[in-house]
């Protein structure tokens, strides 16, 4: 048996599951009072799986897009795409891992992919840093924009970031310059842009590839402004208020499509992406696909100027005379 | 009270106009004092309003309110505020310790002002420009929607009329209150800034203490001149959150205006007696990019 991930809420039903297991392990032709038992078990477990999974709180989908078996940039890249050629550096300073720029295919479409990067273990995470960009990630990630924008090749993105890296080197070199930059160049970039959240939508270091010409998210993944446990210790001055911030902050897909922000929401299976990335990864590629045909006949200015009327309309504001 | 109000009161008052002929008009009630929080000795207020609220015993510079910022920057009576009444809403229905409402009301009151931005029209050393100046009293000079939506407007009024944009910025970050609404006002602002640079219109930017978050990391940087107030703190993440995450303490001066300096971060610290005048010179240089 393969020990899996438990998130908290789940923790029940993790039980009733594992007990399912130790029961089904025994001979059941010798025991025939325990058929009976696995069947009332099993329909146990079917009704707990739609009440645990049927709705999930804003804080549960946090947890879920947390999960370390969710599918991370790197497995749709290399489900989703063909003849990819990884673009390492930023030409002044290193390559940071916790960034991936490629050229790649999808579809028959060549595109520019970039992406946050988590590892699938402690080893691949403490050299992708988590996830978490240095200034030296998003400035790759602008040379590549850069470079898409030069050959016309549209731009795709997937965002899986707790957020930018918070160290002193990451200041030392311009942390705040280099998002800057990054959200400048992608408001102007005369290709299409398409961004996919797939995990976690941490803050700035999310937005600097987090936003474009079409947002799609998973059903579980989230975009915040701040992660529910900093928003819980500023302004709670406790972290343990975090589930409740969650709320409060309105980060989940559903909630982002209410705000205008969010275009499109991929449902995900029941408990979540992880436990069939395939349906996932086949339901992602057909969104981006009629998101970048729908975009391929624009002209570059007018895509450019689009995008910059969809930025202008998003806030809400009170007060104003015109 | 809209900024005009500020400067009719401020004549009641007799507070400061910083001009050498109002100097002498400045009258501050005698024996009003302040402690330098930097070297702890008292300064008058007569003389820190005199001396643009920097210690004359250290050089300190003490935070300035949105209509300090524009008597200092704007040439004498050509400053006209616009988008005097957006100010913001409450659209998430946000409460975390107390309602954001809450926060709001009383910003509003502390600061006698709509919003943590105040913009207008103006002329820096003759150069017609808009001015922007950021308030960190009201709720630290977060940016939520009305802060960006007037930043933008900002920077498109000053396209529709060949104007060169000037802001002194000073604010937390994105208010956390209007959630992915205030993480959004970086990409439209950064994308707002972008357009004044196509068109060829100069941008000046100000750092002040403290200028942090989601503000440094989209309009605040993308000056085509950066200057920084000197001691300012300025940064992406947050002193506290890095010592946490690192699990060790910050070198002296981590993220100070003059750290920034040594790092290439920033053109120059300008003391701000000296600011007026090197911005309206960087003006004299940039104003022609337009004609080109
Ligand atoms: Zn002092």
């Amino acid at each position: 048996m393969t020990r899996r991930y438990v998130m908290e809420f789940e923790r029940p039903l993790a039980e009733l599951e594992t007990k399912l297991e130790e029961l089904r392990r025994l001979d059941l032709a010798q025991n025939p009072e325990l058929v009976h038992e696995v069947d009332e078990l099993t329909a146990e477990i079917e009704r707990l799986r739609e009440s645990t999974y049927g709705t999930l709180s804003a804080w549960e989908k946090v947890q879920v897009s947390r999960h370390p078996d969710r599918p991370k940039t790197q497995d749709y890249i290399e489900t989703l795409c063909t003849d990819v050629i990884e673009l390492h550096g930023d030409r002044a300073f290193g390559d940071d891992e916790a960034i991936v720029a490629a050229l790649a295919t999808i579809g028959g479409v060549r595109t520019v992919v970039l992406g946050h990067r988590k590892g699938k273990d402690t080893r691949e995470n403490i050299k992708r840093n988590f996830g978490m960009v240095h200034p030296e990630g998003f400035r790759k990630a602008i040379r590549a924009m850069h470079l898409a924008e030069r050959f016309g090749l549209p731009i795709v993105t997937f965002i899986d970031t707790p957020g930018a890296y918070p160290g002193i080197e990451a200041e030392e070199r311009g942390q705040a310059w280099a998002i800057a930059e990054a959200l400048s160049v992608l408001s102007g970039v005369q290709v299409p842009v398409v961004c996919v959240g797939i995990g976690e939508g941490g803050s700035g270091g999310a937005l600097a590839i987090g936003f474009g010409d079409r947002l799609i998210m998973l059903e579980n993944s989230y975009y915040s402004v701040i992660s529910p446990e900093a928003c819980a210790s500023i302004l709670h001055k406790d972290a343990g208020k975090a589930a409740e911030m969650a709320g409060c902050l309105a980060l989940t897909a559903e909630d982002l499509v209410e705000l205008g922000i969010v275009d499109e929401v991929v449902p995900e299976p029941l408990g979540g992406a992880h436990r069939d990335p395939g349906a996932v990864m086949s339901a992602v590629r057909e969104r981006v696909l009629g998101a970048l045909g729908a975009l391929a006949a624009a002209e570059p200015a007018a895509i450019a100027e689009r995008r910059y009327e969809r930025l202008r309309r998003i806030g809400v504001i009170a007060g104003d005379v015109g | 009270m809209s900024i005009s109000d500020w400067f009719k009161a401020r004549e009641s008052r007799r507070y400061t106009a910083l001009d050498g002929d109002a100097l002498a008009r400045a009258e501050v009630p005698d024996g009003v004092w302040t402690k330098c929080s930097a070297c702890k000795k008292i300064v008058y207020d007569g003389q820190l309003v005199e001396n643009v609220r920097v210690c004359p015993h250290c050089g300190h510079h003490f935070a300035m309110c949105a209509a300090e910022r524009v008597d200092l920057l704007a040439d004498p009576g050509t400053f006209a505020e616009f988008d005097s009444r957006v100010s913001s809403a409450d659209p998430l229905g946000f409460t975390g310790a107390k309602p954001y409402v809450e926060s709001l009301d009383a910003a509003r009151e502390q600061c006698a002002m709509p919003e943590a931005v105040v913009c207008g029209r103006a002329e820096i050393a003759s150069h017609p420009v808009v001015l922007g100046v950021m308030d960190f009293r009201f709720i630290g000079a977060s940016m939520g929607s009305a802060v960006g939506e007037k930043i933008t407007r900002a920077f498109e009024t000053a396209i529709a009329e060949r104007r060169a944009v000037v802001l002194v910025t000073s604010s937390g970050g994105a208010r956390m209150q209007e959630g992915m609404l205030s993480l959004m006002q970086m990409a439209k602002t950064a994308a707002a800034a972008r357009r004044l640079a196509e068109e060829r219109l100069p941008y000046v930017s100000v750092l002040a203490n403290p200028t942090m978050g989601g503000v440094t990391a989209s309009f605040a940087v993308l000056a085509d001149v950066i200057f920084a107030e000197p001691g300012a703190l300025v940064g992406f993440a947050g002193p506290r959150v890095i010592e946490q995450t690192i699990k060790q303490h910050l070198p002296k001066g981590f993220q100070s205006a003059e750290y920034l300096l040594d790092h290439g971060m920033v053109d120059d610290v300008v003391p701000r007696g000296q600011l007026t005048a090197r911005v309206g010179l960087v003006l004299d240089y940039l104003a022609g990019g337009e004609r080109r």
